[in-house]
């Protein structure tokens, strides 16, 4: 991005990554309607995520997962303060289109979607609304950020309820930095090779240390606890989709999930917000879900 | 005003040995904060509890969701003890979400939303719209020195009235007010933090220096 003086500069990469570091610390919710979005907003959340069906659904119900209705987003957008993602398929660069005009805040190009190309993400660079993509390894978030991802999620299975992928994920992927910043400049040529990522992008990351964009963890998420063990692995924040809304009581879980994020790493309160929340999501195991039906093994 | 050490290099403002500067982590990109701070010095403790704010000198209020951050400071005990700090003259700067917790009054506030207090002047949440409205640009500051400020506005509040305790330290060409100061307290729309830009930072701590003197 070209720095400019004085004039006003919109859309670069500084301001769509910042929008992200602003939500560090905090929990994203999965919201299909208005008013769950006020329940999502009065609990804490530092974004809502609007969608038409949340993961679990969509899993259980299959189909083909399409971006939102406009007036599903106008309505949630109208309905809170806080910042408004919205997901659109993987490649689907018009669904992106559309919501760029809707005005969302951040666009998801999603997993949890069907994809719509099956070989190319979205030139996320052609466009001024910032984009949080998926990836389960660091090569894959690598390959995000070159196409102008301003914000990495590490997938988990979504709608699932079983943390062990989002464990998995975010394990790798920190795993992975740490290796890279052991390497002599030799071997990060190799390295680069065999995350099939750009060198550049590899050798800033041996020498940070981190990504360049902030990391946030979902998939599978469900407890205070599940949410406090992303943010010791090491995650920037956390979202949450079918988790809350498929649970007993989704407004004391969802504020008990954003008490569990800023204090994640003291126990007591950890302890005490997991106490009488209710019915969890029945959720499903990941081991037992077919491989077709795996959604974090979409995009490449 | 002694602003000469400003801005001219990493070693320009001593800080004083055992100064400590709080950074608030309920939530934002307090870390970013805490490391401008660091490098120029000081101490930094993350603070998300009451007893925490009894050994610092000075809080910085980062940026992130100002509701979030009301909410949690009230739920934990935070934000009375807080409030008559401020009162009581601690240095607090703070930067877009800050600004408006440090705000006596918030515009289009989420529904009960609380600030802390201490700043005279009416805060409008949002004022710019969605993200894809946010930007940035370059902005005269005269008590920073005579080099612009690149600051990065981000879903960015502004000052909609400063009442006659606040001075307006910047505006944007529109004359719409982006940074204010009242004795021992600061505040900016914009985020200095993720700029590399550490002026402000610097003029906050010569409040707390003067405190401690």
């Amino acid at each position: 991005m070209t720095e400019s003086n004085s004039a006003e500069q919109f859309g670069s990469s500084r301001v769509k990554r910042g929008l992200a570091e602003m939500l560090k610390g905090g929990v994203i919710m999965d919201v299909v309607t208005a008013a769950q979005a006020r329940i999502a907003e009065d609990a804490g959340a530092v974004a809502v995520m609007a969608l038409e069906r949340v993961p679990a659904d969509i899993r259980s119900q299959g189909g083909v997962a399409r971006m939102s209705d406009p007036d599903l987003i106008d309505s949630i957008i109208a309905e809170v303060n806080i910042p408004v993602m919205a997901k659109a398929r993987i490649g689907h660069f018009v669904e992106a289109q559309i919501l760029e005009v809707l005005g969302v805040d951040y666009i998801d190009e999603s997993e949890v979607l069907s994809p719509a190309d099956y070989k190319n993400h979205i030139d996320k660079w052609n466009f001024t609304i910032p984009f949080v993509c998926g990836a389960t390894n660091l090569g894959e978030a690598l390959r995000r950020i070159n196409e102008g991802a301003a914000m990495i999620r590490s997938k988990g299975e979504a709608g699932t309820g079983d943390v062990s992928e989002a464990t998995k994920h975010i394990r790798t992927i920190n795993g992975e930095i740490k290796r890279l910043t052991s390497m002599s400049r030799d071997e990060l040529y190799v390295a680069a090779k065999e995350l099939q990522a750009p060198y550049e992008l590899v050798a800033e990351i041996a020498s940070t240390g981190k990504l360049p964009v902030v990391l946030f963890t979902a998939g599978g998420v469900a407890t205070p606890a599940d949410a406090a063990m992303m943010m010791q692995l090491g995650a920037d924040g956390v979202f949450v989709g079918s988790g809350i809304f498929k649970s007993g009581n989704p407004e004391q879980r969802a504020a008990a999930i954003v008490k569990a994020v800023t204090f994640y790493d003291d126990a007591k309160v950890i302890a005490e917000v997991s106490r009488g929340l209710g019915e969890a999501m029945v959720g499903i195991n990941v081991s037992d879900i077919p491989a077709p039906h795996l959604l974090s093994t979409r995009g490449w | 005003m002694t602003i000469l050490s400003v801005g001219t290099g990493p070693t320009a403002t001593a800080v004083p040995a055992g100064l400590r500067v709080g950074v608030l982590a309920l939530q934002g990109d307090f870390r970013e904060h805490a490391q401008v701070l660091r490098e120029l010095g000081a101490s930094v403790d993350l603070v998300r509890r009451p007893e925490e704010l009894d050994q610092i000198d000075g809080l910085v209020i980062p940026g992130g969701e100002s509701s979030v951050m009301d909410k949690l400071a009230r739920t934990f005990g935070l934000a009375v003890p807080l409030r008559a700090a401020i009162r009581g003259g601690l240095p607090v700067y703070g930067t877009c979400a800050g600004l408006i917790m440090l705000a006596d009054t918030i515009l289009d506030g989420m529904n009960g939303q609380q600030s802390l207090g201490g700043l005279d002047i009416s805060v409008r949440r949002n004022a710019f719209g969605s993200q894809t409205a946010s930007f940035e640009t370059d902005l005269d500051i005269p008590v920073l020195g005579e080099q612009p400020v690149h600051a990065v506005f981000i879903r960015a509040p502004v000052v909609e009235t400063v009442g006659p305790r606040a001075t307006a330290l910047a505006t944007l060409d529109d004359g719409r007010c982006v940074a204010v100061e009242q004795g021992n307290l600061l505040g900016t729309s914009f985020h200095p933090e993720i700029t590399g830009e550490d002026r402000f930072h610097r003029y906050f701590l010569q409040k707390l220096s003067r405190r401690r003197r």
